[in-house]
C-alpha cells in the first residue's frame, strides 16, 4: 500500500501523455506517469510526421536535442490506378527555414527523448506497469488507479487518460464506447533501411531535406484508405491504412494491400534494394468530430487518440494529441492553482479551452467528411482514380486521334462511369464536407 | 545478510544483427537488457534476503547508460544500485573487469557492510566467458560455488550455506562457510515481478555512481584496455558448409535396401565409424 498521493496520474507515455505529464510537472505538480511498454515509445506506432509548432508550445527549444529525421520540403499527392499515378507535387525552398514546420521522426527514438524531458521536468515515470482499473470513491469520482503489480493501488487528485486509441480503461469505466469499426483505420507500415545518399538521390533531396508521398487509389480495392511513404534519415517508412469495417466487408488483409502498393510500378523503384528493418501495425481514430467521446468527468480527463482526436482528412494526429495533452494539463493546473477540487464541473475548463483551439475547430470543420468518404469509398478510391488516370493518359498520349475526339472520349467515359448527376452530387457533397 | 549481485547490461541478442560486410555486431539501436543469466542470481539473492533479512546491493560496470540495468534491478526489489563507470574501464577484458568489480565490492563492504554472499551470473550472453565471477572470487579470496541449481539452506547465524551444484555425471550437495561467491544455473528460479512500491522506489532512486577513484582503485594500469592482456585478433562469420545433400537410392526402393545403401555410403565416407563399430561389437 502506497500512502503517497500524487497531484496527477498520467496513464500512457505517447504524444498526449508525454505532453500532459511534461506540462504538469514543469508547472510544479507532483506527477506519476504509468506506461505499459518497456520504455516510452516501445509500443507507440506512427507514420510518422511531427508538427513543430505544437511541440514548440510545450518544449520551445526541442530542436536542440530531439531526435528529428528530416524536415519536409516536398509533398506529393498521388491518385493511383494499377499502372499509373497522377500526382500533384508541392515543393518549396521556403521550408528550408531556420525553424522548419514539419519533420519526419521515428517514434521509438522520439518518445524516449520526450520521456527523458518529462523526467527532467520532475515527473516520476514508471514503465512496464499497466493500469488495470480506475479507483472511484462512493460518489463515483476517480481518485486513483490500480496497476498490475502487487501493492498497486495509487492515488491522485486527477487521472489523465492518455491510453491510446483502444483505451480499455475509459471503456471499462463507461466513459466511452469501444471505437466502432467504421471509425477506426488499421494501418500497417514497414521501415526500409536505405543509405542516406541513396535517399537523397532517389527523392532529389539534399542535407536533411525530406519528402512525403501520400496516395489513394485502386490499391485499396475500393476501400476508404490511404498509403504513405515518408523519408527518414536512413530509412523509409511506408504503409497503408484502411477502415476496419472495410477490411471486414472485403476480407482483404492489410499486408496484401501494402504489398500491392509496394509493387506498384510507381513505388517499386523507390524501394529498390531496400532491407525491411521492422514492421508495425496500429489503429488510427478516423471518426472525426462525431466520434469524440465525453472528454472530462469527476477526477478524470481524456486526451489524444483515447479521445479519438485525429484529423483524418489532413492526416494529423500527433499534433492534436500533443495539444490536447498540453491543454488538459493547463486546465488542471488552473483548477489546482485556484485550490478547487478536480470535479467534472471544474475540469470542464479543459473542454472549453480545447473547443477554442485548432483541435476541435478543425475536426468540426470536417465533421461530415468521414461519413462521406466511407459511404462513397468505391467512387473516391476506385472509380475516380481510374478515370483520372485514363484522362491523363489520353491527354499525354499522342497517336493521331484528333484532340476534340480525345476530349469527348474522356468526358463520356467519366459520365458513363459516374453519371452527370453522380459527379455533381459527389462534388457538392465533397465541397460541403470540406467547408 | 548483505548480498552483492554483479550484473551486466548486454545487447538483447535476440534482436542483434551482424553487419554483412564487416562481420561486426551492429550494436546501434539494439535494445539492452540485463544479462539473462544474472537474473537467476539476482532472484536467488532477493529470496535469501526475504528469508533472512538484510540488503541486496546490485553492482555493474559499464557506460553511464548501464544505470538503466541497475534501475531495473531495483524494480525487481534490490535495495541499492552501484554503477562503476569511468573511461579508464573502457576495453576491459575479464581480468580487468574482475579487478575493477572486486575493488568496488571491497569498497561496498567498507561502506555498506561486509557481504555474506556475492552473486554473479554464470556467464554473459555477449562474452560467454564465464570468467568474471570466478575471477572476483579469486581476487577477494572467496569460496566459490559455480553452476548452482539450488540453494538448499542458508544459515547466516552459523555462517553456512548448502547448495546443489550441477556437475558432470550428477549433482553435488555442497556445504561451505560464508562469505562465498555463487553463480546460479539458468532455470534455477523465476524472476519475480517487482511490487508497485519497489517500482516506484526504483523510478526515483539515486544510483550510486563511482569512478575508478571512488571505488578505491589506485592502480589504473590494471583497468580497461591497459589491464587487459586478451586481444581480439580477428572476427569472422562462420562460412557456410560446402557439402551438399546427396540423394541415396531411387524412388521405389525398399526401405531395407535404402538403409543398406545409406550405411554403405556413410561407412565409405567415414571409415573410422566402421572400425569403431567393429571394435565395439568384438568386445
Amino acid at each position: 500500500m502506497i500512502e503517497e498521493k500524487f497531484d496527477a496520474i498520467v496513464v500512457g507515455a505517447g504524444m498526449s501523455g508525454n505532453a500532459a505529464a511534461y506540462t504538469l510537472a514543469s508547472r510544479g505538480l507532483k506527477v506519476l506517469q504509468l506506461e505499459r511498454g518497456e520504455y516510452a515509445g516501445s509500443k507507440n506506432v506512427q507514420g510518422a510526421i511531427m508538427y513543430a509548432s505544437m511541440l514548440e508550445k510545450i518544449i520551445p527549444d526541442f530542436r536542440e536535442d530531439a531526435p528529428l529525421e528530416r524536415h519536409l520540403v516536398e509533398q506529393r499527392f498521388w491518385m493511383m490506378d494499377d499502372t499509373s499515378h497522377t500526382g500533384m507535387h508541392y515543393r518549396s525552398d521556403d521550408f528550408n527555414e531556420e525553424r522548419p514546420n514539419r519533420y519526419t521522426i521515428i517514434r521509438a527514438q522520439f518518445d524516449k527523448w520526450f520521456s527523458r524531458k518529462v523526467k527532467q521536468a520532475g515527473a516520476t515515470v514508471l514503465c512496464e506497469t499497466t493500469v488495470t482499473e480506475l479507483i472511484r470513491n462512493t460518489e463515483g469520482r476517480v481518485i486513483g488507479v490500480k496497476v498490475d503489480r502487487a501493492g498497486g493501488a495509487i492515488f491522485a487528485d486527477v487521472v489523465v487518460l492518455a491510453e491510446g486509441v483502444n483505451g480499455l480503461l475509459g471503456t471499462r469505466a463507461g466513459f466511452r464506447e469501444t471505437p466502432k469499426a467504421e471509425s477506426v483505420a488499421l494501418a500497417v507500415k514497414e521501415m526500409h533501411f536505405l543509405p542516406e545518399e541513396v535517399i537523397a538521390q532517389r527523392f532529389g533531396l539534399s542535407g536533411n531535406e525530406g519528402c512525403v508521398i501520400e496516395a489513394a487509389g485502386t490499391f485499396s480495392q475500393g476501400m476508404t484508405g490511404l498509403a504513405f511513404l515518408y523519408t527518414n534519415r536512413e530509412s523509409i517508412s511506408i504503409g497503408v491504412g484502411c477502415l476496419v469495417s472495410d477490411y471486414a466487408r472485403t476480407m482483404e488483409s492489410p499486408y496484401a494491400l501494402l504489398e500491392q502498393f509496394k509493387n506498384h510500378p510507381s513505388v517499386r523503384p523507390l524501394l529498390k534494394d531496400t532491407e525491411v528493418k521492422e514492421y508495425a501495425a496500429h489503429l488510427i481514430p478516423e471518426g472525426g468530430y462525431k466520434a469524440i467521446p465525453q472528454l472530462y468527468g469527476d477526477g478524470w480527463v481524456v486526451v489524444g487518440d483515447a479521445a479519438q482526436l485525429n484529423n483524418a482528412v489532413h492526416r494529423e494526429g500527433s499534433n492534436l494529441a500533443m495539444t490536447s495533452g498540453r491543454i488538459a494539463a493547463e486546465a488542471i493546473f488552473q483548477v489546482k492553482s485556484r485550490r478547487d477540487p478536480m470535479t467534472a464541473e471544474n475540469l470542464r475548463l479543459y473542454k472549453t479551452m480545447l473547443d477554442e483551439s485548432f483541435v476541435i475547430k478543425d475536426l468540426k470543420k470536417h465533421k461530415d467528411m468521414p461519413a462521406l468518404l466511407h459511404t462513397n469509398s468505391q467512387n473516391f478510391f476506385m472509380t475516380y482514380p481510374q478515370l483520372m488516370s485514363a484522362a491523363a493518359q489520353n491527354f499525354v498520349r499522342v497517336d493521331g486521334t484528333p484532340k476534340i475526339e480525345k476530349e469527348k472520349a474522356t468526358l463520356s467515359s467519366i459520365v458513363k462511369a459516374r453519371s452527370r448527376f453522380g459527379m455533381v452530387s459527389d462534388a457538392v457533397r465533397l465541397a460541403f464536407a470540406w467547408r | 545478510m548483505h548480498i552483492i549481485v554483479c550484473i551486466k547490461q548486454v545487447p538483447d541478442s535476440a534482436q542483434i544483427r551482424v553487419h554483412p560486410v564487416t562481420n561486426t555486431i551492429m550494436r546501434q539501436g539494439v535494445p539492452t537488457i540485463i544479462n539473462p543469466y544474472d537474473l537467476f542470481s539476482l532472484e536467488e539473492a532477493l529470496r535469501l534476503r526475504d528469508q533472512h533479512g538484510g540488503e541486496v546491493t546490485v553492482i555493474t560496470m559499464g557506460p553511464p547508460m548501464a544505470e538503466d540495468a541497475l534501475r531495473k534491478a531495483l524494480t525487481f526489489g534490490a535495495d541499492r544500485g552501484v554503477l562503476l563507470t569511468d573511461r579508464y574501464f573502457a576495453g576491459s577484458d575479464t581480468l580487468a573487469t574482475s579487478f575493477a568489480l572486486a575493488s568496488a565490492i571491497e569498497k561496498i563492504g567498507q561502506l555498506y557492510g561486509r557481504p555474506d554472499i556475492v552473486f554473479a551470473g554464470k556467464q554473459t550472453i555477449d562474452g560467454d566467458t564465464a570468467q568474471v565471477g570466478p575471477g572476483i572470487a579469486k581476487r577477494l579470496d572467496l569460496l566459490q560455488l559455480t553452476y548452482v541449481a539450488k540453494v538448499s539452506a542458508a544459515d547466516p547465524g552459523k555462517s553456512e550455506i548448502t547448495v546443489e551444484r550441477r556437475a558432470e555425471g550428477g549433482t553435488q550437495i555442497l556445504k561451505t562457510r560464508l562469505p562465498c561467491l555463487i553463480t546460479m544455473l539458468e532455470g534455477s528460479n523465476e524472476m519475480r515481478r517487482g511490487t508497485m512500491p519497489d517500482a516506484l522506489r526504483a523510478a526515483r532512486a539515486e544510483i550510486v555512481t563511482w569512478s575508478a577513484a571512488d571505488a578505491g582503485i589506485e592502480d589504473l594500469t590494471k583497468c580497461g584496455l591497459r589491464g587487459s592482456p586478451t586481444v581480439v585478433k580477428h572476427v569472422f562469420a562462420p562460412s557456410a558448409r560446402q557439402d551438399k545433400a546427396t540423394m541415396v537410392g531411387e524412388a521405389g526402393d525398399l526401405p531395407r535396401d535404402l538403409a543398406d545403401k545409406l550405411l554403405d555410403d556413410v561407412f565409405t565416407r567415414q571409415p573410422a565409424i566402421l572400425i569403431a563399430m567393429s571394435a565395439l561389437s568384438s568386445l
